[in-house]
């Protein structure tokens, strides 16, 4: 392989890396919040994902070509509309099942309840997937639009001998997914509910003595961060084919972008995912496809056995 | 450590007991069907029980015990496919594969804890799968050997596999259950329950742990390997996929942890009933086996967060509330106090030459440098953060010293693990007591004897005898999370005194005592003194302080204020302004 052609595969591959690591930034941004905030690991935030996916195809389907706006954009509204749906998801999964075994309730149990949150959310995760398995079916859909299908090309750069090609659907996916999360940190840093949000996470007790309701922040915490990375699926889901399981391969892609950035930091976790994304299609330039997946792992455990704290993040206790 | 005197059938008769009715109920099942199942429920009760000996005793959750299963599955199906071996020889070689893949696995994944642990290892077994997707193994058939059907387990009457099945959980069954009262069982336990008092009591934490992976990498590889063989078939997301790792916790979570009775309960339950609806319902609703492991965790998590067995034992034995007890022994402040040997020679036993120890900007300990004799009692004093229980972390290891160096009888001990300074004599108690609460206090106290016993029986007489010693006795049997704050304090002194300390390190062991439990704490240490054991304590009130100790050490912030005898220090204007008040000064004078 000559020069320029290993240029172009090497820029081919960033910029897939950058499109595709920006939604992964979104999708990691929910899950941090919620640990950030409720302390709580949730190992279903891959199915809400997936329902967040769903969401999108069957709300595309429903109107998508009528929209004024044009097929074109179609989808990206209806990665949006995923975004409410899911928040009410989460609202009654947090009242029903994520309150009792975390909060306050938590920490009366066991080690903070921190295992019984995973092994809950775990059983959410199972529940969903392959509840899904039953509402959805089992063969891989997407959402299809001119976008997703065109490139605009840039180049040919050195000469005539680089150019490379960018994907349209995917780039307008990144940059909602880079506007939905200056806007997630707007709303953190200035709105009342931010603060609020804030203070439960810094100092859950002094926040109760402060007359916050700490119950009812951990319960919008858990929807916002769903219904966030609801969003990050939705917008996925007009550029890969999906299937009820397709939550599990996400959850290790979050963790590892979350640990990354440093567990509970936001724009940390923003950076994890974008980094994830470039890790994996840069991977594609050394290994198989087939082991894309196998790389992100890999770059997972690496990070969570040198770097727990991540690369970005304040130092935090690996327990 | 069944109770004396009462001679019960032990657990074996009970595992052999259900054993023959499983049998039995075996010979009669002629449906091609359910003897499926009743060769699969044993299958899955040995991956739980292989979950339950990591995870279930040691309390760290794995998420991904799929990749020793996974290996053993694929191991036995390749090695017959294209080796042409036997899965008579290949399922035990699966094991020992799943434990050297527990080995490798554990190195460097018990650096982790809680939910890093847990992802970690979730990583592990999905990692895998797409490797054997890339090596093109996405569905292996074992070939049918129509001459020598026995040699490759391929039977005309599947009982025959659920009688091996069978035998594998009968086997892992009775492995548990001798394991879960031996050393290994009691120093996870203490593991899970608190590792930071179980590495300081000299267990080696790290290498419980991996005994653990091993055996229990090792047990489900034997059992993937022999799934492959029942079902003719692998594929990746069969062998690696979450429902494998997510059915082994589930089935052991959902009947029990840390119990050998667990698992087996669990799977006895869930996988017929989740094999059936898939059955009758599998076509409609394709997902409903996952649904019902889903569901089974969810309400374990809501209602019985420690399983049913443990639910079910609750109910029936109120476990833990109708301890009687006894009337305290002969409190240990009746005893006569034994008169002090004569320091025999005054050696130094540990001697600290300028440690220096910093968190971030804040100097910890500064420099400090002194000697503690042998047979002395050395009262540590000083203000909050003044770094008094940062220097007991430094002397037993849990944390190391930027500089300066630790002796111990003349050796270095700086960068030892804190069980090896345990097991060298250097025990400790902490400030906020640190007991092994879901245990007994004679089991908590066995945990510290282990370091210098051979055997579980040795453990056994010098935890009686360390009992003895600070006089609890007559609590024995009662559990450690129920003792009064006087009877945690002495718990923890005989938790150290059965390491067979030379020095002890006592952390504030006084602290929120009422008078007479002062008393009677101090005559405690006094006895230990007296038999010659050097101590080192930490203390606040002075009064008793003044009288127990041979030499004072003043810290204030992280240095060395002043050394000296206690009259000399409780005059010390130096002392008095930094620590013990102008009111001292009055009232001493």
């Amino acid at each position: 392989m000559n020069f320029a052609q290993f240029a172009e595969n090497f820029l081919q591959a960033l910029s897939a890396g950058l499109l595709t690591g920006a939604v992964y930034g979104l999708m990691c941004v929910g899950l941090s919040l919620i640990f950030g905030v409720m302390r709580v690991i949730n190992f279903a935030q891959g199915d809400f994902m997936m329902l967040g996916m769903y969401v999108a195809f069957y709300a595309f389907g429903l109107f998508g070509a009528n929209l004024a706006f044009g097929a074109a954009l179609a989808p990206y509204v209806a990665a949006l509309i995923a975004g409410p749906v899911i928040f009410v998801a989460g609202l009654v999964v947090h009242k029903l099942l994520v309150s009792r075994v975390s909060g306050i309730r938590g920490s009366a149990l066991e080690s903070e309840g921190h295992y019984a949150q995973l092994i809950l959310t775990l059983g959410i995760a199972l529940i969903v997937q392959n509840g899904g398995l039953w509402v959805f079916g089992s063969a891989p859909v997407s959402i299809t639009t001119p976008l997703s299908s065109s490139a605009w090309e840039v180049g040919p750069l050195h000469g005539d001998l680089v150019s490379i090609f960018v994907n349209q659907g995917q780039t307008v996916a990144a940059a909602i997914a880079v506007l939905a999360v200056l806007a997630f940190v707007l709303v953190m840093s200035r709105s009342r509910l931010g603060k609020s949000l804030r203070a439960a996470a810094d100092n859950p007790e002094a926040a109760i003595y402060m007359g916050i309701d700490v119950d009812k922040a951990h319960r919008l915490a858990f929807a916002f961060g769903v219904a966030i990375t609801a969003i990050g699926g939705g917008l996925l889901a007009s550029s890969y084919p999906f299937q009820p399981y397709v939550g599990l391969e996400y959850v290790i892609v979050m963790y590892a972008g979350v640990v990354l950035g440093g567990l509970g930091s936001v724009a940390g976790a923003f950076f994890g995912g974008l980094t994830i994304g470039l890790v994996q299609q840069l991977s594609t330039l050394v290994l198989p496809n087939q082991l894309q997946n196998t790389a992100i792992f890999v770059v997972f455990l690496v990070i969570v056995l040198l770097r727990p704290q991540g690369l970005f993040g304040r130092a935090a206790r690996r327990t | 450590m069944s109770p004396a005197g009462r001679k019960l059938p032990g657990p074996g008769f009970a595992i052999l007991l259900f054993g023959i009715a499983y049998a039995v109920a075996t010979a009669f099942v002629s449906n091609s069907y359910y003897q499926l199942i009743m060769t699969v429920v044993p299958v899955w009760a040995v991956m739980g029980l292989a979950w339950n000996l990591l995870s279930g005793y040691s309390g760290l959750v794995s998420f991904g015990h799929a990749a020793f299963f996974g290996l053993g599955a694929y191991f036995v199906a390749l090695a017959q496919i294209h080796w042409g071996l036997t899965p008579w020889i290949g399922i035990p070689l699966a094991g020992v594969l799943g434990g050297i893949a527990g080995l490798v696995v554990g190195l460097p994944t018990f650096r982790l804890r809680g939910h890093y642990f847990a992802l970690a290892m979730l990583a592990y077994p999905l990692a895998l799968l797409y490797v054997f997707e890339w090596l093109g193994y996405q569905e292996l058939t074992l070939p049918m050997q129509r001459e020598t059907p026995i040699l490759a387990m391929q039977f005309a009457d599947h009982r025959v596999h659920a009688f091996i099945a069978l035998g594998l959980m009968l086997s892992a069954m009775g492995l548990t259950s001798r394991l879960e009262r031996a050393r290994f069982g009691l120093s996870l336990v203490a593991i899970k329950q608190d590792e930071a008092a179980a590495e300081a009591a000299g267990i080696d934490t790290l290498r419980w742990k991996l005994k653990a992976i091993v055996l229990s990498g090792a047990l489900a590889g034997v059992v993937g390997g022999f799934y492959a063989v029942v079902l003719l078939v692998v594929t990746p997301p069969a062998v690696f996929g979450m429902l494998v790792s997510a059915q082994a916790l589930i089935v052991a979570m959902f009947g029990g942890v840390g119990t050998v009775w667990g698992p087996v309960i669990g799977a006895v339950v869930l996988v017929p009933l989740s094999e059936i609806l898939h059955a009758r319902l599998g076509n409609v609703i394709p997902g409903i086996q996952g649904v019902v492991y889903g569901i089974a965790i969810v309400a374990v998590i809501l209602m019985a967060p420690e399983g049913v067995f443990w639910r079910v034992k609750d109910l029936l034995l109120r476990r833990g509330s109708k301890q009687t007890l006894t009337p305290d022994g002969p409190a240990a402040a009746k005893t006569p106090i034994a008169d002090r040997p004569e320091r025999a020679d005054g050696k130094p036993v540990l001697q600290l030459r300028n440690v220096s120890k910093a968190f971030g900007g804040l100097k910890a300990v500064q420099d400090v440098s002194f000697e503690v004799a042998n047979g002395e009692i050395l009262g540590i004093i000083g203000p909050n953060g003044a770094g008094k229980t940062t220097l007991f972390n430094l002397l037993n290891g849990f944390i190391a010293p930027d500089q300066g160096e630790v002796r111990f009888e003349g050796r270095n001990i700086v960068g030892e693990k804190p069980y090896r300074i345990c097991a060298s004599g250097i025990g400790r108690t902490f400030q906020v007591v640190r007991p092994f609460r879901r245990m007994t206090v004679e089991q908590n106290v066995v945990v510290g004897a282990f370091v210098h016993s051979a055997s579980d029986s040795e453990a056994q007489v010098i935890a009686r005898a360390a009992l003895v010693e600070v006089g609890l006795e007559a609590h024995a049997r009662r559990l450690a999370g129920g003792l009064t704050n006087k009877e945690l304090r002495l718990l923890e002194l005989a938790r150290a005194l059965a390491g067979k300390p030379k020095l002890l390190l006592l952390d504030e062991t006084l602290a929120g005592l009422g008078g007479g439990d002062v008393e009677e704490v101090i005559a405690v240490v006094r006895k230990l003194a007296a038999k010659g054991i050097t101590i080192v304590i930490i203390e606040h009130t002075m009064p008793a302080m003044v009288r127990l100790v041979d030499r004072f050490i003043v810290l204030d912030h992280g240095a060395v204020l002043a050394t000296g005898l206690p009259t000399e220090i409780t005059r010390n204007p130096a002392v008095i302004d930094a620590y013990l008040g102008k009111r001292w000064r009055t009232e001493g004078a």
